[in-house]
């Protein structure tokens, strides 16, 4: 089965060509046919002179990322993009979430849902729509909003899963806070789930752990590619183990989005650093999982700085007071986990430590919480590797941050009137508002 | 890519225009040594074969400014033609007229608005005609005379009438309080309303700052240390290397202007890793309507001879971008509030430098609570000719508004004893409720500004959930 990427915005275009490179590469490494035929399938088509094009559709208000995502793409020699799989226009959506959403959006509605018709077609089967966008903008997050509304009108039953970028906390875009609030709150209505990486975060990973010291945009959009590709590869699942899965996005979503409330997944991937002490470096598996599970119930997104003092709450007394004192301030409470463990060795791999009942609520089965993907093929230069997509309460502090600056700034009425002129009212922020401190209010009461 | 047009008024507005024009060549033949019209030299200039019709791509044939330039008097315009900039513009883009507006805003905007009405909108409806995507208009013009504060906010009226989607950059060039024109705080005070009204973003420059930048550098330039000497023709006042010779007396004043529009544009012209778009900067600098006076400030001022530029330097350049003495207007931005700020960097610097010089320079810069993080960054890689690097910061700040209220004491003095009224109440459509109406639209302005400052009430409570 197949998925149809939808790369919306500077942001999306960007984070799109470095995944497609990434798995492009990893499906080229050696003794792999099997996991290629299934990856290719995937993500690409092949045309009759052999040549794969990726199954993503580029959409931008402005011309310059796309024709260097196409050229880019173009060069590597393993792949390109579709000759007619790109819409631009002249002119940027200004850092307004109202003139992408409200102007932008429905003006070009019928051409990008012709893009995406057009692919969709080209499927034998659909596996389910993924966009990547940031949040921050004015056109990955208006545009890209209004087009995940018009795909769910046009395709009911297809999966839509979403990947946004959260912005730098200290942004580049003043307005940041306000687009974010009204692309969350929105999406949340549309989405299957939302995946979400934070630019904080992956930049500290960058930093810390893969040593670059003039770190890029390029760079932080290279760690997001590895992490998706890292779930989006082929992979044994419980569904199908003894054959490479054919429908990932359904299988994530049947394991982690158990109520449509709790939607916002989140990643974490380990190891990652720089390409020359990975050289140096061995690996075992049940030291990676102690990790990542540390990582998990302490909310760390990087295996440097975790603090290892968090525990679960002993089974005992959460059964016995299951009140405030048993559950620490620090432990980070989980619906469901997804485990995706790829290299050597797999089947060796004891994933125990996951099926604590006590690292999740209490009114689901610890076996419907917890799902293990394994596949024996080392992902992206890395002998073994750990992902663990998640969705759980780490994502509450950074959202609300982002509903907190949003709300004060708000309260003045500071730059509402460059939305109201697109006709984004007043009324319409409140209801985004209220939507996501519903939102925060259901993870902060698991 | 997109295209802007630049509207001139009156003598001031077509004098900083003629500079702007001539630097803009001076900075795109420098980047385009080829000869090529490429996107970047479509933003602000056509490419026009033997019988006038634009022709796209390839090399450089004939260039033309999308520019309207208007007078009433002839004077200026009169010189344009015979000048070496010439060729850049047909006679139909010169709108003039013979006996000038008389230092009278009422006849520049009620007397010529009216008369001209039709002209100018041919005109720049076929400047817009001739774009791809107009983004942008540049209205250039002072304050103080009759045709550019007059006219130029008529014209502005027009063009929001006209072309409501797209986006209006005014550049006002203040008079001092020691100004000869004798009615100018009544026609500043005037033209306030409408650019309050109409502009979507104001940057304000006065002579006196002008004038004192212009003494700092020829001052530097004579008295240089060893180690210390100024490169020559490296200042934003030089016009070196531009196509116009003669140098007029106010050509170094009007140069920093020019410059100033060179640099805001950059971002949309040249490459670079952080672009900013020219509508971008009004959605992140414009927290509320009548708000958007942005200060400018342009370092460096000089490039010094000596060519190893110590990291110091480049830390240098961004606290005096805050610093009073590098303001384009008299103001005090780092005793005051900030509503939003703007970084525009140019040439060598990284992302780091920036974060690195924001974080180092946050704590001393007071923010509106509701906007702590209130910075908008660009970098764009092509440098201003003759410097390594450059900044030019946009500062909403709160104390634009002692401006303001000295122009409005001008303003009283005179309208006290009515003086000078009957002038203005002679011309057809100018009635005396212009008067108080523009005194209350710059007392209220002032009052919006006064009201940020004053101790905000706590953070309003979050909703909450019932659960």
């Amino acid at each position: 089965m197949s998925i149809v990427c939808l790369q919306l915005g500077q942001c999306g275009n960007q984070i799109g060509h470095e995944l497609f490179s990434v798995i492009s590469d990893d499906s080229n490494g050696a003794n792999r046919k099997k996991y290629k035929q299934c990856s290719d399938e995937r993500f690409f088509y092949e045309t009759s002179t052999g040549e794969l094009v990726a199954r993503s559709v580029l959409v931008d208000m402005e011309p310059k990322v796309i024709s260097q995502a196409i050229a880019k793409a173009s060069k590597s020699g393993r792949w390109r993009y579709g000759d007619k799989a790109d819409f631009s226009q002249k002119q940027g959506s200004g850092n307004n979430w109202a003139s992408g959403f409200c102007v932008h959006g429905p003006r070009h509605e019928e051409a990008v849902e012709d893009l995406v018709r057009m692919e969709i077609e080209r499927c034998d089967r659909l596996a389910g729509i993924f966009t990547m966008m940031s949040v921050a903008g004015g056109t990955g997050s208006g545009v890209g909003t209004y087009i995940t509304q018009r795909l769910r009108d046009l395709y009911p039953s297809s999966f839509i899963l979403n990947q946004v970028t959260w912005p730098y906390e200290a942004g580049e875009v003043i307005v940041q806070n306000y687009n974010s609030v009204l692309t969350l709150s929105h999406l949340y209505q549309l989405s299957d789930a939302i995946l979400v990486h934070e630019n904080d975060t992956v930049h500290t990973i960058c930093s810390r752990l893969m040593n670059i010291k003039h770190i890029s945009i390029s760079d932080v959009n290279k760690v997001i590619a590895h992490q998706l590709a890292s779930v989006l590869q082929p992979a044994y699942t419980a569904d199908s183990p003894c054959h490479y899965s054919t429908n990932p996005i359904g299988e994530l979503l049947t394991s982690l989005v158990c109520h449509p409330e709790y939607k916002l997944l989140s990643l974490c991937n380990i190891p990652q650093m720089s390409s020359t002490s990975l050289a140096y470096s061995v690996f075992n598996w049940p030291g990676l999982l102690k990790h990542l599970r540390q990582m998990l119930i302490a909310s760390a997104r990087m295996e440097e700085g975790i603090d290892w003092t968090v525990s679960a709450p002993s089974a005992v007394t959460s059964a016995g007071e299951s009140g405030t004192n048993s559950r620490q301030k620090s432990f980070n409470l989980s619906l469901a986990n997804l485990l995706i463990l790829r290299g050597k060795d797999v089947s060796t791999a004891v994933t125990d430590g996951f099926r604590d009942p006590a690292l999740y609520v209490p009114w689901l089965k610890t076996e419907n919480s917890f799902s293990t993907w394994t596949s024996p093929v080392a992902f992206n230069g890395y002998e073994k590797s750990a992902t663990l997509v998640s969705n759980n309460q780490s994502l509450l502090k950074p959202l609300d941050n982002i509903v907190r600056k949003a709300w004060n700034m708000f309260a003045s009425r500071a730059y509402v009137h460059q939305y109201t002129k697109f006709g984004i009212c007043e009324e319409d922020f409140l209801d985004s508002f209220t939507a996501l401190e519903q939102i925060i209010s259901s993870y902060t009461h698991l | 890519m997109t295209q802007s047009i630049v509207v001139q008024v009156g003598q001031c507005g077509n004098q900083v225009g003629c500079r702007f024009w001539d630097l803009a060549l001076r900075e795109h033949a420098h980047v385009n040594q080829m000869g090529i019209y490429d996107e970047a030299l479509s933003s602000f200039f056509r490419n026009v074969d033997q019988r006038g019709a634009d022709s796209t791509g390839g090399r450089i044939n004939a260039l033309k400014a999308r520019a309207v330039l208007v007078d009433m008097e002839e004077g200026v315009l009169g010189e344009i033609l015979q000048g070496p900039l010439r060729s850049l513009f047909s006679s139909t883009q010169l709108i003039s007229d013979v006996s000038g507006s008389g230092n009278n805003w009422a006849v520049g905007h009620h007397t010529y608005g009216l008369a001209y009405r039709e002209q100018i909108v041919d005109q720049v409806r076929k400047a817009a005609e001739h774009c791809d995507c107009l983004q942008c208009f540049f209205l250039i013009h002072s304050m103080g005379g009759g045709t550019g504060s007059g006219l130029g906010t008529f014209v502005l009226k027009l063009l929001e009438d006209e072309f409501p989607e797209v986006c209006r950059i005014v550049t006002s060039v203040y008079p001092t309080a020691e100004d000869d024109v004798i009615t100018s705080p009544y026609n500043s005070i005037l033209a306030m309303k409408e650019l309050t009204e109409h502009a979507d973003c104001v940057l304000p420059v006065d002579n006196q700052s002008l004038v004192d930048i212009v003494g700092k550098i020829q001052h530097m330039s004579n008295t240089g240390k060893p180690g210390g000497t100024i490169k020559k023709d490296c200042t934003i006042i030089s016009g070196q290397g531009g196509v116009v010779k003669v140098e007029k007396p106010f050509d170094a004043m009007n140069n920093i202007v020019a410059n100033l529009l060179l640099n805001i544009t950059s971002s949309a012209r040249f490459e670079g890793s952080l672009n900013m778009d020219l509508n971008e900067i009004a959605m992140n600098l414009v927290p509320f309507p009548r708000l958007h006076y942005l200060l400018p400030s342009l370092t460096p001022l000089y490039t010094l001879a000596d060519v190893n530029v110590p990291p110091r330097r480049l830390d240098q350049m961004f606290s005096d971008a805050f610093s009073k003495e590098h303001q384009l207007i008299k103001a005090d931005p780092k005793h005051n509030l900030y509503l939003a700020c703007a970084l525009m960097l140019r040439g060598n610097v990284q992302l780091s430098d920036l974060r690195r010089n924001i974080e180092r320079l946050k704590p001393t810069l007071p923010f509106v609570p509701w906007n702590q993080e209130g910075w908008k960054t660009s970098l764009c890689s092509v440098p201003p000719v003759c410097h390594s690097h450059s900044l030019l910061a946009l500062a909403n700040n709160t104390c634009v508004k002692s401006t303001f209220i000295e122009l409005r004491e001008r303003f009283v003095k005179l309208y006290r004893r009515k003086a000078h009224l009957h002038h203005y109440l002679a011309v057809d459509g100018m009635e005396l409720a212009g008067f108080s109406e523009a005194l209350s639209s710059i007392s209220a302005l002032i009052e919006e500004y006064t009201h940020l400052e004053s101790p905000l009430m706590p953070n309003a409570p979050r909703l909450t959930i019932a659960t």
